[in-house]
C-alpha cells in the first residue's frame, strides 16, 4: 500500500491505495466520481480522460501513485457553476447520444482548446478531428462533436 | 494487473540504486505501453521504479547544432519546443504526432527508445540522426542500440537519461499509421547531415527499426525523391499481417521515404 | 419555441451525462459487493476433460467458483434462439445445446466454462486464470463455406454438416426463367465481413438475491428488460417472473449486441443465488471482443438478369450465414426473414429467388447487429446494381431510375408491402445535394493533383418495426412485436409517460415528450419519461430494429387517445358544454369558440379528487394502451459518396456524403439526423476500417482497438442530409424509424465510389488502403498486360 494525497476537483483528497491501482480505479471506487468511464484495456477509447496538472490523460494508462500531489480535475469538477461552455456546447449541438463517451470528449476538447488558445494556433475542424484521435464515439459519427467543440470553442474564448 | 511495489524517484541515481534491490523490477516512465501491457498481463513486473519525476532526466537543451532531450521528457514536450522546432522542426513534428494527445502528455522519448517497439516512431529518428542514447553508465551510438524487436543494448537496471545528436541540414519523418492502432505501420525518417544521408525505417521490418543504405546511397547521389522513389525495396523481411502485406510495406517504404526527403 | 412535432428540441437527458452524473450499471455498488469473473476457453474447439477448481477456491476473497455441471442440476435451462426458421424440406432447424457454463465441450475462444465469485474483481480475475481446466484440443472451422464440407470438424451433434437450416423465399422456376430470357446477366460473389458492434460502454451486470424475499434484483446493460426478464424465467428458469425485477438503468448505446441475454448475466444471477451475494461483472474490452455477438458474415452469390432495355427480369441468390457457435436470440431470422424479404430493394422485380444456409463455426455467435439482415440485403442488391451498370455501359444512376418502382402499395416477390415511398424525388435531391452535375470537372481536378476521384451511389429500402405481432408470429417468431405505454397524469397536471422501449442513445426521454407536447401543450420539463424497469413499465419489447418510433411511440399515441377522451368527458361535465366542444391547447381545456375554459391541472385535480364526475366514471386520469401495427414501415434513401484516393498508398479520403432520406414524420430534425450521423459512421466503418478475423485455428487476431480499426473523428467528413419525407400510412404518427438507416445504406455507396475511383470492380470489404493498393496493382498488370 502507498499512501497518496491529491487535490480532486479542489479538495485534497488522501489515501491509501494498493501500489498498483490504476488513477482511474481510485477516482471511480475510492472517490465515488463514476463520470469517468472505462471503455478499454488498450488505452485509445478516452472514456477515460481527466486532467492532472492541466493536461489530458488517460486515467485508465497512470498509476494512482503517480498522481501523487498533483491536481487533478473530472468531468464532475470541470464546471465553474451550472455548465462550463463546453458542456454547454455538446448539449446545443447534440453532440452526444448514449453518452458514454461524453466525458472523456469533453474533458479532452477543453484540453485541445487550452492549448490551441495558448499557442495562438487556429483549431480548424480538421485539427479538431486530427486532435478527437484518442477519443472514440460509436454513437454521433463525430459530426455533432465536431460542431459542438467549434461551438464551445467560441463560447470559451468568448467566456 | 498483478500485485506489485512501487517506487518514486526523484533522480536517475535514486532510480539506479531502487531498482538494484528489487526482484524483477521495471522503470516505469509514461507508462504508455508498460501499463497496457500490464493490464494484459503480458507482464508482471514486481516493483515498478517511476522515474517520470527524475528532475535530472527532463528538459531540453540546445548549444548551436546540438541538440540534447531528458530521457523523462515528454511527447507533448518535445512537439511543443519552440527551441528546438527552430533548429530541428521534423523530431518535433514526429513527437507531435505520436499516439494521441493524452498520450503525449505522459509518454516519453526515454521510455519509447528503451521499450523499442518494432512499430514506434523514435527509434527511425534516432537512427537516422545518428544520436547518442546516454544511460547512467555509458554513451551508446543508436546504430548499436536497437538490437532487434523489442531489444536495446540496455543491460538490466541501466537508465537512459538523455539522447542527444545533431540536427540535421535537412531532415523529415512521413508516417503510415496502421488504420486501427495509430502506430507506424512504415515510418521513415531521412535526414542530410556532412556525414552523408541517413534513412531509417519503422514499422516494417520483422527485426525492428532498420537502415536503409541502398535510399542512403542513392540520396548521397541527389537529395531528391525521385532517387529514393528508384530505389528498388524489396519485401523480404518486412512484416506481413491482416494490415497489409510485406509487399505493401515495401511500397509504403519507397512513398514514405519519397514524401520524408520531399518535406526535409 | 415548439417543443412539439417536428421541433428541434433540445435533449432533456443530456445535463446529466455532460455533468458525468449518469448512471450506468457500472456506476452502481451494492454494499458487500462480489465480483465475478470468468473462466473461458482458450481454444476454438475442445472436449473438456476436466476442471480443477482446488488452487482459485484456495485464494483468500473467493467465494465460489461454480461450473455447468452445478448449474445444470440446478435446473438452469440452455440459451434459446427466438426465431424458428424451417427448411425448404420442411425440416426444422438443427439447433445445438447452449448452455451458460459449457460442461462437455467448448466450441469457440471466449466459451464460458466457470464462474469465480471473489470479494474484489482483481482477486475474482486472479482466481479464474488460477482454475485448471484439462482440454482434449479439437480441430476447429472458422470458414462458413469449408465448415459445410464432409469431414469438417462436427460442433454440434444435431448439426450434421454443421448445416442448421437451408431456407429459401420466392419462386426459383419463374427466377431461372427470367435469368434465362435475360440479354445481360450480371453474376457476383459478395462477402459481407464480420463486424464487432462495439458499443462504448462494455456489457456489466449487477445480480443481487434477496433470501428473506426470495427476489431477485439484476442491474444489467439491456436494450429490453422485459425481454431478459421473460428469458431468464421463462426459458432460462433462473427466477420466476413475479420475484425478478429487471433493471436497464443508463446504456451506454447497444446497436443490438445488447438485446440477448448472454451466459454472464445468467450465470450472475444463479450465482447470487448460490453465494447469497450480490454479484457484480463488467466486460473488458478484450472480453466485448470475445464474446458479443457479432454481426453480417456472409457469403453469397448471385445473379442479376436484365432485359435489353435494362428492366430487371430475375434476381437469383445463395447465401451462406455465419452464425458462430451457437444460436443466439435473433440469430435464425437475421439472414432469412430480416434479409431476403429486402431483395427486391426499390426495384420492380418480377421473379426473386433467395437461398440460405446458415451454419455452425468456431467463432463467436453472430446475431443482429445495427441494421441486421438488411445492410447484407442492400450491399448485395446495390453492388450487383452498380456492376451491371458497368458490364452494360449505363449510368448507374439511370439503371437505377429505370428499375424503381413507382407506385404503391407495392407486392414485392418476397413477402413485403411496401405501403409508400418516392424513390426517383430521393435520388433528385441526392443528386442535387452531392452535385452530380459538377462531378466531372471535380476528378479532373483531382486527377490534376495525381490522385483518382469516384462517385458511388445506393438507394436502399428497408424493413423497420419489426412487427405486427401476427405477422412475425406466422414467420415462426417467438414473441408478439407489439409495444406498450401507459399515460398518467397527476393530480397537479404533470405527466408520467411508461414505455417499454428503451433509450441507450436513442434520445426518448426529449422525443417521447414531445409527443405529450404536441398533444396537450404541456411544456416537456413537466413530462417524465420511465422506461428500463421491470417493475415500473407493466410490459415492453424494448428497442431495436429502429421500432421505438414506428411501434413505441404509437403506442404513446393510442395511451394519449384514451387519456384525451377523459379529460374532454370530464371538462364537458364541469363546464356543461358538450365534449364535441371541447378543445385542448396550450395546456388548457376549453369550449371551442368560448371564454369557458378550465386549466390543465384542474382537469388533473377533478379526476383525483373526483367531487364532481360524470355519472360512473372511475376517479383518476391513467391510461394505457397496447400498439400493434398493420405492416412494417419502410424507411428509404438514396446516398451519393464521393472519394478520393491516393494511388501511391491507396488511402481513400471521403470528401462527401449526401444522403435524401425518406423517414416519413419526423418528430425531432436533429436527433433524426443525429441518428442517420451514427448510421453512416458504422457504414463507413464496415466499408472501410472494420473487419473480425479469426486465424485458421480459431483464435481472434482482431481482439482489441489495437487490431480492429474503430472508426475516429478523422476518417469520417461531415455529412450532408436531406430529407424527402413521405408520412407512413402504417402507423397513425406516420413515422417509418431512422436507427438503421445510415448503417444499412452506407456501405454499397462507399464501395462503390472507390471501385469507381481505381477503375476496379473487384474489391471487398473492409476496403483497406493495403487492398486497395493492392486492386490498383491488378489495374496497372492489366493496362500492361494489353
Amino acid at each position: 500500500m502507498t499512501e497518496i494525497s491529491m487535490v480532486v476537483n479542489g479538495k485534497s483528497v488522501k489515501a491509501d491505495v494498493a501500489d498498483n491501482t490504476l488513477l482511474v480505479d481510485y477516482i471511480r471506487e475510492s472517490l465515488r466520481l463514476t463520470g469517468t468511464h472505462v471503455g478499454c484495456d488498450t488505452s485509445q477509447c478516452g472514456a477515460c480522460v481527466v486532467h492532472v496538472d492541466g493536461k489530458a490523460v488517460k486515467s485508465c494508462t497512470m498509476l494512482a501513485a503517480s498522481a501523487q500531489g498533483s491536481d487533478v480535475t473530472t468531468i464532475e469538477g470541470l464546471a465553474n457553476g451550472d455548465l462550463h461552455p463546453m458542456q454547454a456546447a455538446f448539449k446545443e449541438n447534440h453532440g452526444l447520444q448514449c453518452g458514454f463517451c461524453t466525458p472523456g470528449m469533453i474533458m479532452s476538447a477543453t484540453d485541445i482548446v487550452a492549448r490551441y488558445n495558448a499557442s495562438g494556433k487556429e483549431l480548424t475542424e480538421e485539427a479538431i478531428r486530427d486532435e478527437l484521435e484518442g477519443n472514440i464515439c460509436r454513437c454521433t459519427g463525430y459530426h455533432n462533436i465536431v460542431k459542438a467543440i467549434v461551438d464551445g470553442t467560441s463560447k470559451m474564448t468568448n467566456a | 494487473m498483478s500485485e506489485l511495489k512501487y517506487h518514486k524517484a526523484s533522480n536517475a541515481s535514486e532510480a539506479a540504486s531502487m531498482i538494484s534491490g528489487t526482484e524483477d523490477g521495471k522503470f516505469l516512465a509514461g507508462g504508455q505501453t508498460l501499463l497496457p501491457t500490464m493490464k494484459a498481463k503480458l507482464a508482471a513486473p514486481s516493483d515498478l521504479v517511476d522515474i517520470s519525476g527524475a528532475s535530472d532526466m527532463i528538459g531540453i537543451s540546445i548549444s548551436g547544432n546540438t541538440v540534447s532531450i531528458g530521457a523523462m521528457t515528454t511527447h507533448a514536450d518535445v512537439a511543443g519546443n519552440p527551441e528546438l522546432n527552430a533548429v530541428c522542426p521534423s523530431i518535433c513534428a514526429l513527437a507531435g504526432n505520436i499516439g494521441d494527445p493524452a498520450v503525449r502528455h505522459r509518454g516519453t522519448i526515454g521510455g519509447s527508445v528503451a521499450n523499442n517497439d518494432p512499430a514506434a516512431d523514435y527509434p527511425a529518428a534516432l537512427l537516422a540522426l545518428g544520436a547518442t542514447i546516454t544511460t547512467n553508465n555509458r554513451d551508446i551510438s543508436a546504430d548499436d542500440f536497437f538490437v532487434g524487436m523489442f531489444e536495446t543494448a540496455l543491460d538490466d537496471g541501466e537508465i537512459i537519461t538523455k539522447v542527444s545528436f545533431d540536427a540535421p541540414e535537412k531532415g523529415a519523418y512521413a508516417k503510415f499509421p496502421n488504420p486501427a492502432s495509430r502506430y507506424a505501420m512504415v515510418g521513415v525518417f531521412a535526414a542530410k547531415s556532412s556525414g552523408g544521408a541517413r534513412v531509417a525505417v519503422t514499422g516494417a521490418g520483422s527485426d525492428g527499426v532498420f537502415r536503409q543504405s541502398e535510399m542512403e546511397a542513392a540520396l548521397d547521389g541527389a537529395w531528391s525523391p525521385d532517387s529514393v522513389s528508384d530505389v528498388d525495396v524489396s519485401a523480404d523481411n518486412l512484416l506481413s499481417d491482416i494490415h497489409g502485406d510485406a509487399a505493401y510495406r515495401a511500397n509504403l517504404v519507397k512513398v514514405m521515404a519519397a514524401r520524408a526527403v520531399a518535406n526535409a | 419555441m415548439s417543443e412539439g412535432i417536428g421541433a428541434s428540441v433540445r435533449r432533456k437527458e443530456d445535463k446529466r451525462f455532460i455533468t458525468g452524473k449518469g448512471k450506468y450499471t457500472d456506476d452502481i455498488r451494492q454494499e458487500n459487493q462480489a465480483y465475478a469473473a470468468f473462466v473461458r476457453s482458450p481454444h476454438a474447439h475442445a472436449v473438456v476433460k476436466s476442471i480443477d477448481a482446488s488452487e482459485a477456491e484456495a485464494m483468500d476473497g473467493v467465494v465460489a467458483v461454480l461450473n455447468g455441471h452445478q448449474l445444470t442440476e440446478d435446473g438452469i435451462g440452455n440459451i434459446i434462439a427466438g426465431w424458428a426458421i424451417t427448411s425448404k424440406d420442411g425440416s426444422g432447424m438443427n439447433m445445438g445445446a447452449w448452455s451458460a457454463l459449457c460442461t462437455e465441450k467448448v466450441r469457440y475462444v471466449g466459451d464460458t466454462i466457470a464462474i469465480v465469485i471473489a470479494d474484489t474483481q482483481e482477486i475474482a480475475r486472479n482466481a479464474a486464470d488460477a482454475v485448471m481446466v484439462d482440454f482434449d484440443i479439437l480441430p476447429a472451422e472458422v470458414n462458413p463455406e469449408a465448415t459445410l464440407a464432409d469431414g469438417a470438424p462436427q460442433i454440434h451433434d444435431n448439426a450434421p454438416n454443421n448445416q442448421i437450416y437451408d431456407w429459401e423465399l420466392g419462386d426459383e422456376a419463374a427466377t431461372d426463367s427470367g435469368l434465362a430470357s435475360a440479354a445481360h446477366v450480371t453474376e457476383m460473389e459478395i462477402i459481407n465481413n464480420r463486424l464487432s458492434p462495439n458499443p462504448m460502454e462494455p456489457r456489466a451486470a449487477i445480480a443481487i438475491f434477496d433470501e428473506a424475499e426470495d427476489h431477485y434484483t439484476l442491474y444489467t446493460t439491456s436494450q429490453n428488460p422485459h425481454v431478459a426478464r421473460l428469458l431468464l424465467s421463462a426459458f432460462y428458469q433462473v427466477a420466476p417472473e413475479h420475484k425478478l425485477r429487471v433493471v436497464a438503468p443508463d446504456v451506454g448505446g447497444g446497436f443490438g449486441s445488447k438485446i440477448y441475454v448472454y451466459p454472464e448475466e445468467i450465470a450472475c444471477l444463479w450465482a447470487s443465488m448460490k453465494t447469497n451475494r450480490s454479484v457484480k461483472w463488467t466486460s473488458t474490452r478484450s472480453e466485448a471482443f470475445l464474446t458479443d455477438a457479432h454481426g453480417r458474415d456472409h457469403v453469397t452469390r448471385a445473379k442479376m438478369g436484365f432485359d435489353a432495355n435494362g428492366k430487371i427480369v430475375g434476381f437469383k441468390v445463395d447465401t451462406i450465414a455465419n452464425i458462430g457457435a451457437y444460436m443466439s436470440l435473433f440469430s435464425s431470422v437475421t439472414p432469412t426473414y430480416l434479409y431476403a424479404t429486402l431483395l427486391s430493394g426499390q426495384y420492380d422485380m418480377p421473379a426473386i429467388h433467395g437461398n440460405v444456409r446458415a451454419v455452425y463455426t468456431n467463432t463467436a455467435p453472430v446475431d443482429a447487429y445495427r441494421g441486421a439482415g438488411r445492410p447484407e440485403a442492400t450491399y448485395l442488391v446495390e453492388r450487383m446494381m452498380d456492376t451491371a451498370a458497368l458490364e452494360m455501359g449505363v449510368d448507374p444512376a439511370e439503371l437505377r431510375r429505370k428499375n424503381f418502382i413507382q407506385s404503391f402499395p407495392y407486392q414485392t416477390q418476397v413477402i413485403m408491402n411496401y405501403d409508400s415511398g418516392d424513390f426517383p424525388g430521393c435520388m433528385d435531391k441526392a443528386q442535387a445535394a452531392a452535385d452530380v452535375a459538377g462531378f466531372a470537372a471535380r476528378k479532373a481536378e483531382s486527377a490534376s493533383r495525381g490522385k483518382l476521384r469516384g462517385i458511388g451511389y445506393s438507394s436502399f429500402i428497408e424493413a423497420c418495426g419489426i412487427a405486427p405481432s401476427a405477422a412475425v408470429g406466422s414467420l415462426g417468431c417467438g414473441v408478439g412485436l407489439w409495444e406498450s405505454a401507459e399515460v398518467r397524469v397527476n393530480p397537479v397536471g404533470t405527466i408520467e409517460v411508461l414505455t417499454g422501449s428503451h433509450s441507450h442513445g436513442q434520445s426518448h426521454e426529449t422525443t417521447f415528450a414531445q409527443l405529450v407536447n404536441d398533444r396537450f401543450g404541456i411544456p416537456i420539463d413537466n413530462v417524465q419519461i420511465v422506461h428500463g424497469d421491470t417493475d415500473k413499465v407493466q410490459f415492453g419489447m424494448g428497442t431495436y430494429g429502429s421500432r421505438s418510433g414506428p411501434v413505441g411511440m404509437n403506442a404513446i399515441v393510442k395511451a394519449l387517445d384514451k387519456v384525451e377522451a377523459k379529460v374532454k368527458k370530464i371538462a364537458a361535465h364541469v363546464l356543461e358544454a358538450s365534449e364535441d366542444d371541447i378543445v385542448i391547447e396550450a395546456g388548457e381545456v376549453k369550449i371551442a369558440g368560448t371564454d369557458k375554459k378550465m386549466a390543465w391541472h384542474e382537469v388533473g385535480l377533478a379526476a383525483y379528487t373526483a367531487h364532481n364526475l360524470p355519472e360512473g366514471m372511475e376517479p383518476g386520469l391513467k391510461e394505457s394502451a397496447f400498439f400493434d401495427p398493420i405492416n412494417f414501415s419502410f424507411p428509404s434513401a438514396t446516398l451519393i459518396c464521393e472519394v478520393e484516393v491516393d494511388p501511391e498508398t491507396g488511402v481513400t479520403d471521403i470528401l462527401q456524403f449526401t444522403t435524401a432520406d425518406d423517414f416519413g414524420v419526423i418528430i425531432n430534425p436533429m436527433v433524426v439526423e443525429g441518428q442517420v450521423h451514427g448510421g453512416i459512421a458504422q457504414g463507413i466503418g464496415q466499408a472501410m476500417l472494420e473487419n473480425v478475423v479469426y486465424d485458421d485455428s480459431g483464435q481472434l487476431l482482431t481482439g482489441s482497438y489495437m487490431d480492429y480499426a474503430m472508426p475516429r473523428a478523422d476518417d469520417l467528413p461531415s455529412f450532408t442530409i436531406e430529407h424527402n419525407n413521405v408520412p407512413s400510412p402504417s402507423n397513425p404518427l406516420g413515422l417509418k424509424g431512422c436507427g438503421e438507416a445510415g448503417a444499412i445504406g452506407a456501405p454499397p455507396a462507399v464501395i462503390n465510389a472507390i471501385c469507381n475511383a481505381i477503375g476496379n470492380n473487384n474489391l471487398s470489404m473492409p476496403a483497406t488502403p493495403s487492398k486497395v493498393w493492392a486492386a490498383l496493382q491488378e489495374v496497372s498488370t492489366q493496362q500492361a498486360a494489353e
